[in-house]
């Protein structure tokens, strides 16, 4: 494989409702602000991916749109997932392993505020006999939090998980909600979908992220300490909700051992329900000596198909200050995390 | 005989969806439509490669930079492509044959799309000069519809070299 690192990171602050911005007055100065961040010139960046849902905007092609900020002149090499920047990444990494390219820029934007986001994820559900019945998002979510109580967890494990998280997120100027809470008074609170209260699902956010990687010796040339991909994998569970044991994530595990994703100091966990952080803790296998979502992560700030970018960008961010030497970042995609990303970071 | 055999197959299901959205036009295509209340069209220039952008989107897609300078462009300009549409529609408003075209304003570095009319269809050419005929003040909103359409001015067609770069 070849060395390619996460060299330069930027995310917009997370907002309720950007109403005053189009996405291409968002994405201009965080592409802008990576771009600058990695020293690498514009016109010199060899591929161009981003990452968007064109269900968020209600419009087709929104992403095409998009890349008014980027500057596709003379043309360049890119593309697009409709998927978290997350899966973006991805491809970047793959298209930098053939060996032709040095440096990508991956972009994700999303904005919550547009439609009603707990009935448009309804749209990703089984078309035929699920999706008809309309369960919107934190019902689905519900149901998963509910198989994962009865297999023997206790709710006060999630509010732990909310107080935590939303705390963490006091130290991060980009996060949405941040507060000061007792989890016990959290449990007094009356539910939003039994077993779920308000605590343990993400807030509705507006956002963007861009990340810049580079491979080898441009790597070392403009960053000081990159972080060094050392592992990268994605893998999907079926789509049927029923034919899942929603109580675990096989399909983090197996992307955590196919990235080598042991021996972290950090790790960034897309886990936008409470319910959903000791479920990937599991699969992960991580110690209680890892430090889990200093950001405050989903739960703190949640913009659609950018959170997922975002803990890869904090994790590697925290090789970049030179405050972890290992870290791992988790992209989730789909219901009741049904496809899962694991990228593991290092200094060198 | 299994049952797989004797159910009749369903061949389509009744789904019917429904969602609504906002649309967030953005700073600078909300003073370019607050504008058009006034009778003006605004512009942007890009800093970096001097280009003219109407309407406006806060970018210049070649350069991926904001265009902050706003500048005014005239209703007026030139067809550069045209369309003439002969087919139905459901929620068709105009009585075909009509015409839409790309018209370069004056000053501008982009075609502007809207309709041709006081001329008939088989008259509209390429470099035909037009001019915006404007509704009225108090019905104007912030929308393209404040220029009802454009018209010929029956000035001599533009040179194909000052518009070739748009075609
Ligand atoms: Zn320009």
């Amino acid at each position: 494989m070849r060395d390619v690192a996460v060299v330069s990171f930027a995310q917009l602050p997370n907002v309720r409702s950007e109403d005053k911005r189009n996405e291409v007055e968002m994405l201009m100065p965080v592409i802008s602000e990576a771009i600058e961040g990695s020293g690498i010139p514009r016109k010199e960046i060899g591929f161009t991916v981003s990452g968007s849902c064109d269900y968020l905007v209600g419009a087709p092609f929104s992403f095409v749109t998009g890349l008014d900020a980027v500057g596709a002149w003379p043309p360049i090499q890119e593309s697009h997932v409709e998927m978290d920047g997350a899966w973006a990444l991805y491809e970047a990494w793959v298209r930098l392993q053939h060996g032709d390219l040095d440096s990508a820029l991956v972009y994700s934007f999303g904005k919550s505020s547009l439609g009603p986001l707990r009935d448009i994820m309804v749209l990703q559900l089984d078309p035929y006999c699920v999706a008809p019945l309309w369960p919107d998002s934190i019902s689905v979510a519900a149901l998963q939090a509910r198989a994962w109580l009865e297999s023997g967890h206790e709710e006060s494990e999630m509010a732990e998980v909310a107080a935590r998280s939303r705390r963490d997120a006091k130290a991060n100027p980009m996060a949405q909600l941040s507060e000061e809470r007792d989890p016990a008074t959290l449990l007094e609170e009356p539910y939003l979908v039994s077993p779920l209260r308000r605590h343990d699902c993400p807030p509705l956010s507006d956002g963007a992220a861009a990340m810049i990687l580079a491979a080898g010796d441009l790597a070392r040339e403009v960053c000081e300490r990159p972080a060094w991909i050392s592992g990268l994998d994605h893998r999907i569970e079926a789509h049927g909700l029923g034919v899942r044991d929603l109580t675990t994530s096989p399909s983090t595990a197996l992307a955590g051992r196919h990235a080598g994703g042991t021996d972290v100091e950090v790790a960034e966990l897309h886990a936008p329900f409470t319910h959903q952080e000791p479920i990937l803790r599991e699969a992960l296998e991580l110690g209680p000596q890892v430090t889990v979502n200093p950001s405050g992560g989903a739960l703190a700030a949640n913009a659609m198909m950018v959170a997922g970018l975002t803990r890869i960008g904090e994790a590697a961010r925290r090789i970049i200050d030179g405050s972890a030497t290992r870290s791992l970042g988790h992209a989730t995609s789909g219901p009741c995390l049904q496809q899962n990303l694991v990228c593991v970071m290092e200094a060198r | 005989m299994s049952d797989t055999d004797t159910v009749e197959p369903v061949r389509s299901i009744r789904a019917p969806a429904r969602l609504e959205y906002r649309f967030t036009a953005g700073a600078a295509q909300s003073r370019f439509l607050r504008h058009l209340v006034e009778g003006k069209i605004l512009a942007q220039r890009c800093p970096q490669c001097g280009k003219v952008y109407v309407s406006p989107r806060g970018a210049c897609a070649a350069d991926g930079v904001a265009t902050r300078e706003e500048v005014e462009v005239a209703d007026r300009g030139t067809v550069t492509t045209f369309c003439v549409v002969n087919v139905k529609f459901a929620q068709q408003v105009l009585t075909i044959p009509y015409v839409s075209a790309t018209i370069l304003l004056d000053g501008a570095d982009i075609g502007l799309m809207h309709l041709i009319q006081e001329v008939e269809a088989d008259q509209v050419h390429m470099g035909m000069r037009v001019e915006a005929v404007w509704s009225p003040p108090e019905e104007r909103g912030p929308t393209l519809e404040s220029i009802r359409y454009f018209r010929p001015t029956g000035e001599p067609d533009a040179a194909y070299e000052s518009y070739r770069e748009y075609v």
